[in-house]
């Protein structure tokens, strides 16, 4: 017998945890085998190989974040109803059906883990370095002991330069209180030594949360993995040196592993972070105020000049 | 079979489930067994969740799974792919049946004993050759000629007629070549529209993984119960795991996913009209059951475990009458009512909408939305004097006479509905003590977490108060039935201020205990028919067997070095076993087919059987015991050491079933009562002719295939969604995932009518007709179909939706007809036929647009 039957995240006997009655300082050892210190860097590593599409992710985060529904109704697109990630969805299952259009091409045979019809769990990336925290001017946005990326809506002002930064589509400004909202990657649950909320509900592992490297080392072993069961298509999206990880976007603490092009899930291809070129035109900018700012010394008409009074 | 058991399986076959969108939990367990290379397959009419997950997807048209898997029992006996090592010895493949019997295969459909003036099978013809078999299900007693209990008594003369060479041409093995003969591929092809090639793959990855290395799981849910032959379905799966050995071995054995979280419990502890806790039969008016001793005599089994009836029938009457109870009054059975029909959900509605019952109470169900025929179920409720809706929110059922389909469609108008509706609040899982039975009969103990809001309460509450209050009102007077109440046990301890009887007063009682100084039994083997203990179901003996021991609190996984039975986690009923027949995972000489497959063995040092499974055979039996004759044996003693199944009267798995089905031995395939497709086997038996029927000028049935009803229709399930929707349609979070009713149309028909999605489509069967926006999906497909000219599309409709709460729509089962399986009573919503057209409907009044207040 090899033992493996129960879950791989099973103890033996959990220390403590007798009645319950004992507070769990660092539940997520017990959950997902992660012990939570300030220092390391966290994410989520989602293989769509494993997704079912149960949504418990958008439910369980709405449930622990306290986010409303939308309401949006039925939107004719598979079963997603959800539509896109934003200010109170903070996970989204894309659903894409991808078989063959005449009854008697359509798939009957699936290739080893890859389904034909395509689910995936996005979540915010909390890239490194992120978008969103260089184009915010208050400070709101910043990176935690954790390396994730969180804002905080007291100090936001609502000015929304993290929306056009983001190249992912994630933040959005919330019409409720007008400032931005995303993912924390349950910032208050990793304080509390817990898993994500949406990690700890997926049924099949399909959201794996845990230390980045880790995840990645072990996404890496995934995708051999599925190769040599005749999946030839996997490849992570967001690792280092992955696509995903690009322009300037050295690695995504939430990444990916797919089975089709990224923009099949309705993920950019080549995501790009905006600073660098964005650098070049502020100072640019800057140069051309600069310039004003001079001629208009030159020729009397600037704010210095106090002929008026 | 455990779910978590599926891990070790070689090959999982799903069918008749969406397992990962409504069992995604177990589900997680077939993916574990495909990471480690197992096959999955999917046979559906829908490519759903599931699909998408599996290595092979086989398409079949609603309604033709016995096509299907009769198909696969064919090729596996044609080709010699069945494990004769295995089958021989353990099923009744090489039993002998009575000459007399014939299949449907030279009746036209219809097996030998059938009484078209009744239209009802006898099951004479179909029995062991000279012997009488009792049904190891509730009822053993079946109307025989002559005396019942004298036929059956032949069991302990002699051994059945066998012939292991499978020469005989009345042996079991015979008939099903001759039965099965014309599934072949080709006709199944025919019939469930699923490609030839796609089902030999199938039969391939089932043959490939049997034998003593390897183990196959099947999973199956409603969508093999929800039809007229939904018992039969079953029972082909169950033929096809007895011929591949895949029974009692780890890895292996058909796994009914069932729905709710207790569902299992509630078949247990008997919520089913014709069954008392621990699947022992309701007394009858019009059998046999006259007095405690006649019912005993005709209701006992002589041979197998079954054979100790009475002491679980006596320990249930001690268990629920003291008072005046005695021997000399049979301990109250005069008090228990009988039956005196089939008192199931259909003919209840039915006998609603007559008049017949004046009151209902409706717990923990929306009858409005999840019940055949809304429109039936709806008039029902509105010729009652009284309802009483006890849920978490007021629901479809409640609102019926305010929002209902009645009003809505001008038929009433509330002020002409008399019912009156009390709704009562409940309280939620976490806020109550009690267990959860899951599908692999695990009990599992859940505590009181919270207070339930307001004046919230748990079903142990409402049911112990109204008793209270029944007995007060009972407590004086003269007649039988005011004894049957007055003398019933109802003393739990009450824990809280509400009143709140103590949950595991309740577990001890159905645990069973003494009755002299009520000590709690800790095996069932400790019960008595002398009236000495008390048991509320002696299957489940053994969850408290002794004080402080509440064997379901028990939470000790074995870890990832552990044989991986996890014993210790919560009580398996039987005795904590977690594969039954498991004394089938060693040959008859009591060795492990395999080291992999390895459950339990026979020790023949320490003289009993051991392994790191709870054995399901006498522990102490040796594998060479054979029964001797000359002695009459009885129970057990009439089993040899070799024979695994000991619920049986025959000790083998039962291929042929003799008894216990109401539609024949072996299951053939029928089309839907309602089907757009003819039936090629037996054109002039299409449908099952044994299946209930209840004529009713609110529901109408179409039998022939019908040109305005020219599509397969079935009803389903989506992950976003529970059942009835109350607990779902109701939370903000899970009613924006499926917010509203929608219709799933393939592809080729939405080009044909011009359908896209979102538009508005009308769906029609004889019963009437709902709206719905499309969703049109390469997900479903057309099928080429026996005796239609043009492809038959397969529609889907979701049925959780209804007016209450935040995600609302038309009610599937407005469509539904009221039409049983002749076993189990289950309505054939999975599989019906319809029409469908663009466009909407004309209401009367239409719905309310706002929300729940």
């Amino acid at each position: 017998m090899d033992g493996g039957l129960a879950h791989p995240r099973a103890v033996p006997s959990a220390p403590g945890m007798d009645g319950v009655e004992v507070p769990v300082p660092q539940e997520a050892e017990l959950t997902c085998g992660t012990r939570i210190e300030p220092g390391k860097s966290y994410g989520f590593f989602t293989d769509t190989t494993l997704c079912i599409g149960c949504k418990a992710c958008e439910v369980a985060c709405k449930e622990w974040n306290a986010l409303p529904a939308d309401a949006v109704g039925l939107t004719g697109h598979s079963y997603d109803n959800t539509g896109a990630l934003g200010a109170n969805t903070w996970r989204h299952v894309a659903f894409v059906e991808r078989l063959p259009g005449t009854p008697e091409a359509r798939g009957t045979e699936m290739p080893p883990f890859q389904s034909n019809w395509l689910m995936m769990s996005d979540v915010c990336k909390h890239c490194d370095p992120a978008p969103c925290l260089e184009a915010c001017p208050t400070g709101a946005l910043f990176r935690t002991e954790f390396d994730t990326v969180v804002v905080q809506q007291d100090i936001c002002n609502g000015c929304a330069y993290c929306v056009p930064a983001c190249p992912f589509g994630v933040v959005e400004i919330s019409t409720g209180d007008g400032k931005a909202h995303k993912c924390t990657l349950c910032y208050d649950r990793l304080k509390g030594g817990m898993e994500p909320a949406c990690a700890k509900a997926c049924p099949t592992d399909s959201i794996q949360f845990g230390v980045v490297e880790e995840l990645v080392e072990r996404a890496g072993r995934r995708v051999e993995a599925l190769e040599a069961a005749g999946q030839e298509r996997a490849y992570l999206y967001g690792a280092p040196g992955t696509p995903g990880a690009t322009n300037g976007l050295e690695r995504l603490n939430a990444f990916f592993l797919l089975t089709e092009r990224p923009e099949v899930y309705g993920l950019p291809a080549a995501p790009a972070r905006p600073a660098p070129r964005a650098r070049p035109g502020i100072l640019a900018g800057l140069a051309a105020v600069a310039g004003l700012a001079a001629a208009a010394l030159v020729l009397g008409v600037g704010g210095g000049g106090g002929g008026r009074r | 079979m455990p779910q978590w058991d599926l891990a070790r399986s070689d090959v999982v076959l799903v069918m008749g489930s969406n397992m990962a969108e409504n069992h995604p939990i177990a589900f997680r367990f077939a993916m574990q067994a495909k990471a480690r290379g197992a096959t999955l397959i999917h046979a559906d009419p829908r490519f759903t969740r599931t699909s998408a997950m599996c290595d092979l997807y086989a398409p079949i048209r609603a309604g033709t799974d016995i096509a299907f898997l009769g198909g696969i029992i064919r090729h596996l006996l044609e080709n010699d792919l069945w494990w004769r090592d295995w089958a021989i010895p353990y099923t009744n493949i090489a039993t002998v049946i009575e000459e007399g019997y014939h299949g449907p295969e030279t009746g036209d459909g219809l097996f030998s004993g059938w009484n078209a003036e009744e239209r009802r099978y006898s099951s004479e013809t179909w029995q062991y050759e000279g012997q009488t078999v009792p049904s190891p299900l509730a009822e053993a007693w079946m109307e025989t000629g002559g005396d019942f209990a004298e036929r059956v008594s032949s069991l302990r003369e002699r051994p059945p007629a066998r012939d292991e060479t499978l020469q005989h041409p009345n042996c079991v093995y015979q008939i099903m070549r001759r039965h099965y003969a014309r599934y072949t591929p080709e006709m199944v092809e025919r019939i469930t529209g699923c490609p030839r090639g796609v089902f030999l793959k199938v039969c391939d990855a089932l043959a490939r993984n049997s034998g003593p290395e390897r183990t196959g799981a099947i999973c199956y849910a409603v969508g093999w119960n929800h039809h007229t032959t939904g018992a039969q379905v079953i029972r082909a799966g169950a033929i096809v795991q007895s011929l591949l050995g895949n029974v009692g071995r780890p890895g292996a054995g058909l796994l009914a996913l069932r729905g709710h979280t207790s569902i299992q419990g509630s078949t247990d502890i008997a919520t089913l009209y014709d069954l008392m806790p621990g699947y022992l039969p309701q007394p009858h008016a019009l059998r046999p059951h006259k007095t405690l001793a006649d019912y005993l005599e005709v209701e006992t089994a002589p041979t197998g475990w079954w054979a100790n009836f009475p002491k679980y029938a006596v320990s249930l009457l001690r268990a629920w009458y003291g008072g005046e109870a005695s021997e000399a009054n049979g301990w109250g059975y005069d008090w228990m009512p009988r039956t005196v029909g089939d008192h199931s959900q259909l003919p209840s509605t039915v006998a609603m909408r007559d008049g017949v019952i004046k009151g209902l109470f409706v717990m923990g169900q929306n009858p409005v939305v999840g019940g055949s025929n809304s429109r039936l179920v709806q008039q029902g409720l509105a010729r009652l004097e009284w309802m009483v809706v006890r849920d978490i929110a007021e629901t479809d059922t409640a609102t019926f006479w305010r929002d209902g389909t009645l009003v809505r469609d001008g038929e009433m108008r509330p002020e002409e509905i008399g019912t009156e509706v009390f709704l009562m609040p409940a309280s939620l899982s976490g806020e109550k003590a009690g267990s959860f039975t899951n599908t692999h009969r695990l009990v599992q103990w859940h505590d009181k977490v919270v207070e339930a809001p307001g004046d919230s309460r748990s079903e142990h509450w409402f049911v112990y108060h109204l008793g209270r209050r029944l007995k007060a009102m009972h407590a004086d007077g003269g007649r039988p039935e005011d004894a049957a109440i007055r003398n019933l046990r109802w003393d739990y301890p009450e824990v809280d201020d509400q009143g709140e009887p103590d949950a595991e007063a309740i577990l001890r009682e159905i645990n069973g205990y003494r009755v002299a100084d009520g000590a709690l039994v800790s095996s069932f083997q400790d019960l008595k028919d002398d009236g000495s203990t008390a048991c509320g179901t002696w299957i489940y003996t053994g969850v408290f067997p002794e004080e402080g021991k509440n064997l379901s609190r028990s939470r000790v996984p074995d870890g990832p070095n552990g044989p991986g039975t996890h014993l210790g986690w919560g009580f398996a009923w039987p005795a904590n076993r977690r594969t039954l027949g498991n004394r089938a995972s060693a040959d008859p000489a009591g060795k492990p087919w395999s080291e992999r497959k390895a459950l339990i063995r026979w020790d023949e040092g320490a003289g009993e059987w051991t392994g790191p499974d709870v054995p399901d055979f006498q522990k102490e039996k040796r594998p060479d015991y054979v029964p001797d004759w000359s002695s009459r044996p009885k129970g057990m003693d009439a089993h040899s050491g070799a024979e695994p199944f000991i619920m049986l009267a025959d000790g083998r798995a039962a291929v042929f079933a003799p008894s216990g089905l109401k539609d024949g031995p072996l299951p053939a395939h029928y089309e839907p009562i309602e089907s757009p497709a003819a039936n090629p086997l037996h054109p002039g038996n299409p449908a099952s002719p044994a299946a209930k029927r209840w004529e009713q000028r609110s529901n109408p049935v179409g039998d022939a295939p019908d040109p305005a009803f020219p599509h397969a229709l079935t009803t389903f399930r989506l992950t976003e969604h529970h059942s009835g929707g109350t607990p779902t349609r109701i939370v903000p979070t899970t009613a924006e995932l499926q917010p509203e009713m929608f219709a799933e149309i393939p592809t080729e028909l939405g080009r044909e009518l011009g359908v896209r999605d979102l538009d508005w489509v009308v769906v029609s069967t004889p019963r009437g007709s709902i709206e719905a926006r499309a969703l049109v999906t390469d997900r479903l497909r057309p099928f080429a179909a026996e005796g239609s000219a043009r492809p038959v599309h397969q529609i889907g409709l979701p049925w959780h939706f209804g007016w209450a709460g935040y995600a609302t729509g038309d009610v599937a089962n407005l469509l539904t007809a009221v039409v049983g399986d002749p076993n189990t009573g289950m309505h054939e919503n999975k599989a019906l036929a319809c029409g469908l057209r663009p466009g909407r409907l004309f209401r009367a009044n239409p719905p309310r647009t706002e929300g729940p207040n």
